[in-house]
């Protein structure tokens, strides 16, 4: 089935909280819906759901206008951020009781509670309570039970946000190893871009109500229209930098300066914001033509086998993104190499003008 | 001044513990030097809090000792041993100033009150609440309430060390980073020894000079952050450190290395016979996907892989291939040509350990 | 985030508001009714606007008791609330003498008001109650019946025995409630007990001794069974507290004019002191 949104919008007591969203949701695909806090994702879900009616626009499913159609009477299932099993019944019950509200024979109830227990590695579990269970574990349950009942539309609402790190590195691979054998389309909202990335299939980046872009999750993040979805699909944040163009530099708040090169040649004389890929900024040059930049080291966060290094100087604060380990001290005084060829430029409305060529991928 | 030394330090919830599954912490030898920047690291359950309530007095030791520099405190409450607490969830006391606040430790030991003044004023002043001071501490943000109780303990002269206990979890993501970096100072400001327990390694390693990564009940490696990921003494090291974690295979051993199928790794007869000594089968070779070479062309010296997946993270790819009957990950750089459904790796020497019994083995004075 | 789609939910509520109609505006008019008229019998009746209210508030009988009234109420509150506190403060945290606790504690709550009344009277008589008799043994001269201090001694007393195991149970969950985490960080600030109790422990209490004080106060106001049947109300009129008054004046003599001006007077003044208390301390707890 397909999902669309046509011009929804809405507002609650004189305050709009969706503003004209235009989305369609291919047959099979697995969404994710990125953006802050109140950016509104839940909203989208519950718009989505039948949960909330939109003020204004309509939602098409296979073509057919949904959009009073209260929520029982669509085929969809939900999975929250918090743990919600009933406390009561065994890990089994809880799976089955999708299937038992749809009053399905019991042979046919077996099969499937087993088939997506399996595949949610809980069989061991199923004489369970939920409170017996780790908090991964009463997430898979609560997965299972959405994915038993064979829905057109799984909403996801941050599922793992409460999970530590190891786990969701686990479940996120397991859900789309899920949905690449599934015909649903599945929505997953996540404040996180590298959940974002590492989910694939399509992604949508909300902020504050709004669409900015929606597509394969690669082309948003290595096309973003604009400066906001830039900003919003990167973690660390895209270091974004003022810049004047002339006819032959570029010039970086009056200091550092550059020739125009081949891959920025097209744009016209004026002021731009560059665009600068945390990941993109080195320790040691990689390009004859990168930037020798003078810093100071604010901080460097560690996360084990990466490195987030926060540095400034007079004119600007800037995050490297490295792999592996780098050590360094508060303050302590080092060079990085910024890059000139793999810069994106916007203009000061925010539309992109220009992203660098990739070599690899999209 | 406090250098803390933990001595043959073993606790068990159980009254008559049998093995080792019912020790909380198992029994360990372990020396936190005095003005070290140190944090606990570990899964929920690993044990980390118990130690850090041994530390801090809240709990007795079962067995062994507790030393704050050379003085057995075992059975010391945490008013008596020269400690100051951060909590998860910040603790303030509602109805008093952020002034009022700070000041309470000092009054509560009867310090005169221009002395309180001056400090109390000098401890803001680093924190950067000096705005703050007159405002009741209910009303503050979670990040300013952190503050708050941290300042506490920077007021006392007394206090040697600074225990903190996942301390930001209730901080908004953005701000987190400003109060790291505002940690690191105070740590170099002041002549302290700082404990930071978590199970977030990226806390870990960003706050600490030595992560203690505890595994149940023990400590299975106290290294810099860049010693737990190029030389993981221990494969939950590996696992739990590193985001994908290291891949591990298990081999046997042969009279001239290891062996895996048909693939033989040579190792140093040194090294066979001291794992020959140990005498165990349980052997594994471990390589973080960092550190696995993948070639753009087929290459004698390369193992012919299928590639299961490959993920997009946007700057880099993480492929998947079946390595005979290990699933295994590799790091592929941006520019990186990207394999189809035939790889060819290869694992530089230097980057591969040897696990026996999940411990590192290294040769002996290499 | 759930928000109302439409307006037929309103309909729901119907029911309800029927209900509180019959239950409570209904009979409430009624006693305006006839707080304004003068009824003969069931045919004959005058309007005599505020004269009935006006010749209450002069009554001086009605002074005193009214004054009575605040006296009792403030005592029991004086007495209960600290007495409650200290109470929940000495209850085991955990294990089964928590538990037990909590049952000893909570029984007089268990016990209808007249029971209670009941229990006291025989308590205190001199010949068969353990009091009364224990008191008169040891050469105390002892009498509910004939001395007004020992009779109002008595009903406070009373009062505290049956309600201030409210004020316990609320204060207990109150302190129950306080993450451990507050405690060792008051350790390790080396705070005192009394520190303790000050700055972490009633601070945090002060929402439920909100809700306790408020009940208390309004119960203790309308305060009727237990003392009509320990007292009935003596010596003379000594413990005759305000709802024995009305009612005497509704059913015993049948002056509903007076009786209804009167009963709205005692409902005004219930609801103007508790919105007083409840506004002030509000107010304290926002202040900056």
């Amino acid at each position: 089935m397909s999902l669309i949104l046509e011009n929804v919008s809405k507002s609650v007591d004189g305050q709009s909280w969706i503003t004209d969203v235009n989305m369609t949701l291919e047959p099979g695909s697995f969404n994710v819906l990125l953006g802050r806090t109140l950016a509104g994702k839940t909203t989208i879900m519950r718009l989505m759901a039948g949960l909330e009616r939109p003020t204004s626009g309509r939602i098409l499913m296979n073509g057919v206008d949904v959009t009073g159609v209260p929520v029982r009477q669509r085929n969809l299932s939900m999975v929250y951020q918090q743990f919600i099993n009933y406390p009561n019944l065994t890990v089994y019950e809880n799976i089955a009781s999708p299937l038992r509200l749809a009053k399905m024979p019991k042979k046919v109830i077996d099969e499937r509670v087993h088939a997506t227990a399996d595949m949610l590695r809980i069989t061991p579990l199923l004489k369970r309570f939920p409170t017996e269970l780790s908090g991964g574990q009463q997430q898979r349950t609560a997965m299972a039970r959405a994915l038993v009942k064979d829905a057109e539309l799984i909403l996801f609402d941050e599922p793992l946000v409460n999970l530590d790190y190891k786990l969701r590195e686990e479940l996120r691979a397991e859900l789309r190893e899920l949905f690449r054998q599934r015909n649903c389309i599945g929505v997953y909202a996540t404040t996180e871009p590298n959940e974002a990335l590492a989910l694939g299939g399509h992604t949508a980046v909300l902020h504050e109500g709004r669409l900015l872009q929606h597509g394969r999750t690669p082309e948003v993040y290595h096309r973003p229209r604009t400066i906001e979805t830039a900003e919003m699909f990167s973690e660390p944040p895209m270091n974004i930098v003022k810049a004047k163009v002339t006819d032959t530099e570029v010039t970086f708040d009056e200091t550092v300066h550059f020739q125009l090169n081949a891959d920025l040649r097209m744009l016209e004389p004026g002021q731009y914001n560059f665009g600068v890929r945390p990941s993109h900024i080195g320790l040691v040059p990689h390009a004859d033509d990168d930037l020798e930049l003078p810093v100071t080291v604010d901080l460097a966060e560690i996360s084990g086998s990466e490195t987030f290094l926060h540095v400034r100087n007079e004119y600007m604060n800037l995050v490297l993104h490295l792999s592996g380990v780098h050590e360094y001290d508060v303050d302590q005084k080092i060079t990085v190499y910024f890059p000139t060829h793999k810069l994106y430029a916007f203009d000061l409305a925010g539309q992109i003008i220009h992203a660098p060529h990739r070599l690899t991928g999209v | 001044m406090a250098q803390i030394t933990l001595k043959a330090l073993a606790h068990s919830y159980e009254r008559n513990p049998q093995s080792n599954g019912d020790y909380a912490i198992r029994r360990m030898d372990h020396v936190w030097e005095q003005g070290g920047a140190y944090a606990l690291l570990g899964p929920s359950g690993c044990g980390k809090s118990t130690l850090l309530n041994i530390i801090s007095g809240l709990l007795e030791p079962s067995d062994g000792e507790i030393l704050f520099d050379g003085v057995k405190v075992n059975s010391l409450p945490p008013e008596e041993r020269n400690i100051a607490q951060v909590f998860q969830f910040p603790v303030i006391y509602d109805t008093m100033t952020v002034f009022d606040n700070l000041a309470f430790p000092l009054r509560n030991m009867k310090v005169p009150e221009h002395k309180i003044q001056s400090k109390v004023h000098e401890v803001a002043d680093i924190l950067e609440l000096t705005p703050l001071l007159k405002r009741k501490a209910k009303n503050l943000t979670a990040d300013e309430k952190q503050k708050v109780s941290m300042g506490r303990g920077l007021v006392r002269d007394d206090v040697s060390a600074i225990l903190f206990d996942e301390p930001l979890t209730v901080i908004d993501p953005q701000l987190k980073w400003k109060l790291r970096r505002k940690l690191k100072q105070i740590h170099e400001q002041f002549n302290l020894t700082m404990i930071y327990v978590t199970h977030d390694q990226l806390e870990a390693a960003t706050f600490a000079d030595k992560i203690a990564v505890m595994y149940e009940g023990q400590v299975v490696q106290f290294g810099s952050p860049h010693e737990l990921f190029e030389n993981p003494s221990h494969t939950f090291v590996g696992y739990f450190i590193g985001s994908p974690g290291m891949n591990f295979f298990e081999v046997t051993t042969s009279d001239s290395g290891f062996r895996y199928h048909d693939i033989e790794f040579p190792a140093s007869r040194k090294l066979l016979q001291q794992i020959d000594d140990i005498g165990t089968d349980n052997i594994k070779l471990g390589i973080r996907p960092e550190f696995v070479h993948v070639w753009d062309n087929k290459n004698s010296e390369a193992f012919e892989v299928d590639v299961i997946d490959i993920e997009d993270l946007g700057t880099y790819h993480i492929m998947s291939f079946q390595f005979k009957d290990t699933v295994m990950k590799a790091r592929l750089h941006e520019d990186q040509k990207i394999p189809t459904s035939k790889a060819w790796i290869s694992f530089p020497e230097q980057w591969v350990k040897v696990y026996v019994n999940e411990f590192l083995v290294e040769v002996e004075g290499d | 985030m759930i928000k109302t789609e439409n307006n037929k939910a309103w309909f729901l509520v119907l029911p309800v508001f029927a209900l509180v109609a019959f239950s409570a505006i209904i009979p409430l008019m009624t006693v305006v009714n006839y707080s304004v008229q003068d009824v003969f019998d069931a045919h004959t009746r005058y309007f005599v606007g505020t004269e009935w209210f006006t010749k209450m508030l002069n009554d001086p009988a009605l002074q005193s008791a009214l004054l009575k009234q605040f006296g009792f109420s403030f005592t029991i509150l004086l007495i209960e609330v600290p007495l409650g506190i200290g109470i929940a403060l000495l209850m085991p945290k955990r294990g089964w003498s928590a538990s037990l606790c909590l049952v000893l504690v909570s029984l007089p709550l268990l016990i209808p008001l007249n029971v209670v009344g009941t229990i006291w009277q025989i308590f205190t008589r001199g010949d068969i109650g353990l009091m009364g008799w224990t008191l008169r043994e040891m050469g105390v001269s002892y009498n509910i019946s004939r001395n007004a201090v020992d009779a109002w001694a008595t009903i406070i007393l009373m009062d505290v025995w049956h309600w201030t195991p409210l004020i316990a149970l609320l204060c207990y969950s109150g302190l129950r409630a306080i993450p451990e985490a507050y405690y060792q960080a008051a350790r390790i600030d080396r705070a005192s007990r009394w520190a303790v109790f000050r700055h972490i422990q009633l601070p945090k209490l002060t929402n439920v001794l909100i809700i306790g004080v408020l009940l208390r106060f309004m119960d203790s106001f309308m305060i009727y069974a237990e003392p009509f049947v320990l007292t009935g109300g003596g010596p003379g009129s000594s413990t005759t507290f305000l709802s024995q008054w009305l009612t005497t004046m509704a059913v015993g003599q049948f002056d509903l004019g007076p009786a209804a001006a009167f009963s709205l007077i005692y409902f005004l003044i219930i609801l103007a002191v508790s919105w007083v208390f409840y506004t002030a301390i509000m107010n304290s707890q926002k202040e900056k």
